[in-house]
């Protein structure tokens, strides 16, 4: 740089060097440029201070490192968190533990608690199968509806969801239909087809089907077909279906039965969320009383 | 008429240019391959990243296990930054080592091989993704024989930048080299210590890594970071450094801003990776580290923003003349969008809401699209005429056209994961009155879904422009010229007429 050389258009010194036809100018950095990168320093020197920010060599302190002067981590951020959710709890969950599920239904507060604990955690756990509203799936329940296989009051619901259907929990309810492929002819099993179409209503059925069925399937079902819960066998009269109500579907399932499964939730939820969804699932639509029990649809 | 308004620098081939060039022939064959390869693998890489948004929006078209989401996922991320982003990097460290050094690249069959040796590592690493090969480590997920042949190729390159640089006939290494030659090291330390593994055996695909739990997390994400830091920042960078004032016909702004910003830069990248793992197993210590270098990380990033742009001063006109210009200055305000952004997401209460959400992916698209993707489309635009000896290319109007379409793409991609993942963020952190949460987390799947379609639409407009430029370019390398009867073209990317 013996010689200075200047761009013409702004005339500021350049550094003299030139690749390719490229110069550089030697104008200093700009002042705000500089002073925001010390600014930034500072606030890190100050932030390193005030906060957990240095390894300490004898692996004490908090995880390892300096605890800062503000005592804070992200293990009491955490706890502080959830605490602030508990505490919003607490409001309720004493009374709540303490009530009935009738005492529940009289008190709008705690309904309400109820309602939406039920709400939150059949949306994160139950969802999946019986949909964010509850109206099931081909092979999943429709739980706003009137027709409970294993009954719809809240002692039904709890022990439903607390022991689950066919799942490895000892208490789990389980019913099995057998495959009646085996069993029966191809005319009988559409004879029989008929005969629960008909039970709905429509003259779908024959003499053929009505014997096979008071025969092989009333048992369970009924004679009229009005199901039995203790059995968990499904009401055949009520034109709700679980996997289909054409001439096919019905005939595929007296053939070969698919059987559902539901996890038990007791051990993996605790007993408020628990009685929080029941009383969520109670409210969906076909929640029935104690008198109801047992009953057919209302 | 056409020359007053050339936009002649120094060209290659200009007779009046020093003495010191008159013997140099350089080798501009090499940068040719890797400058078309850029374009074949960035569609390719675009067009994934197409498919993969529209199976966010459409999961129906995960229609066969290749191509589920999760195999085609890296083979987009490796695609868009390696196969396009790296064979950019080469294209123009090539020629720019050349053209600021005025010596030859070193050793033409080592440039070769190392051309084909990168080709053959791309088409490795993305069979291997259809196949289900992967290490499961984001941005490196090449099992164990794809990165010792990385390894290899890479340190040819090394070779040739390190023998190009010490036969300069210039005293000075120009402000790109630096950034490349930085971009070159740190990559190679990065790429060895985050794969470090041990294969089951030598006839197995499979390796299993020597870190294990919250030190492997810190090691891939030092990698990670640095990655963005090195690969994508300092490369690129090094680009910007010589095309913009070379595009402008200006010198560089400020010669020691330059030095400030580069050794700030890569002192203070090194240690901000800790910021990805805020929130977890990782100590707070390390968090504050991670999180701390971020936001000193703020100016040292603008710094090359700065120098980019206030090289116009003087020259803001150019401008209005000149789509392929305006490629660059676009690309260094999304630069500087995304490199204020990042600090922004590394603040802990801020990413304890963006963390895990869409936020993440549309910032990482504002520097990937916004500034790695145009800022290389500005260089491949002025490199082709000149590569090939053409007086300009075949369209400046396509090159608008391309402009446009393509920044319309960015901004609805961008501003459509904004409000996706701020949505997001909340719904997952909503809890009622009552203490209980009000969101499930399919309930904000479902929500997503508006969101995603408009990426979709924002991603279709990118890979648009893409073709419209391929088609561009192969007509200004079949030496076309586009019928402008009306408007005469008059951007020339180099002093034609001389």
């Amino acid at each position: 740089m013996s010689t200075t050389d200047r761009d013409e258009m702004s005339g500021a010194e350049t550094t003299g060097h030139e690749w390719d036809g490229i110069k550089e100018l030697n104008l200093p950095a700009p002042r705000w440029w500089l002073i925001v990168f010390l600014l930034t320093v500072i606030w890190g020197v100050g932030y390193m201070v005030v906060y957990p920010a240095w390894p300490t060599l004898s692996g004490e302190g908090n995880r390892g490192g300096t605890p800062g002067t503000a005592g804070w981590s992200s293990y009491s951020e955490l706890s502080d968190s959830q605490q602030e959710i508990m505490t919003r709890r607490a409001a309720y969950l004493a009374d709540f533990r303490e009530a009935s599920y009738d005492d529940i239904l009289a008190d709008p507060g705690l309904f309400e608690f109820a309602r939406a604990g039920g709400g939150a955690a059949f949306k994160d756990n139950c969802a999946t199968c019986h949909g964010t509203g509850g109206a099931g799936a081909p092979g999943y329940p429709n739980l706003n509806d009137d027709a409970w296989i294993w009954g719809g009051t809240h002692a039904d619901i709890e022990a439903s969801i607390a022991y689950g259907i066919r799942s490895a929990h000892g208490e789990t309810r389980v019913s099995q239909m057998p495959a009646f492929g085996d069993l029966l002819s191809a005319e009988e099993i559409s004879a029989v087809t008929g005969h629960v179409l008909s039970l709905g209503g429509g003259d779908s059925s024959t003499p053929l089907g009505a014997q096979i069925f008071s025969e092989q399937c009333a048992l369970c079902h009924g004679e009229a077909g009005h199901g039995n819960r203790d059995l968990g066998a499904p009401n055949l009269a009520d034109a709700i279906w679980l996997y289909g109500g054409t001439a096919g579907e019905i005939s595929t399932q007296i053939r070969s039965p698919r059987h559902g499964q539901m996890p038990a939730w007791s051990g993996r939820l605790d007993a408020d969320t628990i009685r929080q969804l029941t009383i969520f699932v109670h409210s969906l639509g076909g929640g029935e009383g104690a008198e109801d029990s047992g009953g057919s649809a209302r | 008429m056409a020359d007053s308004i050339a936009l002649a620098g120094a060209p290659a081939n200009d007779v009046a240019t020093p003495p010191r060039t008159e013997t140099t022939v350089y080798n501009d064959e090499i940068v040719k391959k890797f400058t078309i390869a850029t374009m074949v693998w960035g569609i390719a890489g675009f067009a994934v990243g197409l498919l993969l948004a529209l199976q966010m929006a459409f999961p129906a078209l995960n229609f066969h296990e290749m191509f589920s989401f999760g195999r085609i996922r890296p083979l987009h991320t490796s695609a868009v930054i390696f196969a396009f982003g790296g064979n950019a990097l080469f294209a123009t460290s090539f020629f720019i080592v050349q053209r600021t050094t005025g010596a030859r690249l070193w050793n033409d069959g080592l440039c070769t091989f190392i051309f084909w040796g990168y080709q053959a590592f791309i088409l490795m690493a993305g069979l291997g993704y259809l196949f289900g090969v992967t290490q499961g480590k984001e941005y490196a997920e090449p099992e164990w024989y794809a990165d010792l042949w990385l390894t290899i190729v890479w340190v040819a390159y090394l070779i040739v930048f390190l023998m190009t640089l010490a036969r300069r006939k210039e005293p000075h290494i120009y402000v790109a080299n630096w950034f490349f030659l930085a971009f070159i090291i740190t990559v190679a330390v990065l790429h060895l210590c985050n794969n470090l593994a041990v294969p089951i055996n030598l006839a197995s695909w499979k390796s299993y890594p020597v870190w294990g739990g919250v030190q492997s997390a810190m090691i891939q994400w030092w990698y990670g970071h640095n990655a963005v830091g090195f690969f994508l920042t300092a490369g690129f960078l090094g680009i910007m450094y010589y095309f913009v004032p070379k595009r402008a016909n200006r010198p560089i702004y400020s010669y020691r801003l330059s030095i400030l910003h580069f050794w700030s830069l890569i002192f203070i990248y090194i240690w901000a990776g800790p910021h990805h793992l805020h929130y977890t197993a990782l100590p707070d210590w390390a968090q504050t580290l991670g999180m701390t270098f971020s936001i000193m990380l703020w100016m040292p990033s603008w710094g090359g923003m700065i120098n980019g742009i206030m090289t116009l001063s003087g020259a803001w006109h150019k401008l209005r003349e000149d789509p392929v210009l305006r490629f660059m200055i676009i690309s260094l305000a999304f630069y500087g969008m995304s490199t204020f952004e990042g600090p922004l997401m590394s603040i802990k209460s801020v990413n304890a809401l963006s963390h895990y959400t869409d936020w993440t992916i549309g910032h990482v698209h504002s520097g990937a699209l916004g500034w790695v993707a145009f800022i290389s489309f500005g260089a491949v635009y002025h490199l082709v005429p000149v590569l090939w000896k053409r007086d300009g290319l075949y369209s400046n109007r396509l090159v608008d056209l391309h402009l446009w379409i393509a920044t319309t793409g960015i901004v609805v991609y961008i501003a459509a994961m904004w409000v996706s993942g701020i949505l997001q963020g909340w719904m997952w952190r909503s809890y009622d009155s009552l203490g209980f949460l009000q969101y499930s987390f399919v309930e904000s799947v479902v929500a997503m879904h508006p969101m995603y379609l408009i990426r979709a639409f924002g991603g279709l407009l990118f890979v648009v422009g893409a073709l419209i430029m391929a088609y561009n370019l192969w007509r200004t390398i079949q030496g076309k010229t586009a019928p402008t009867a009306a408007t005469p073209n008059t951007y020339r990317t180099q002093g034609a007429a001389a």
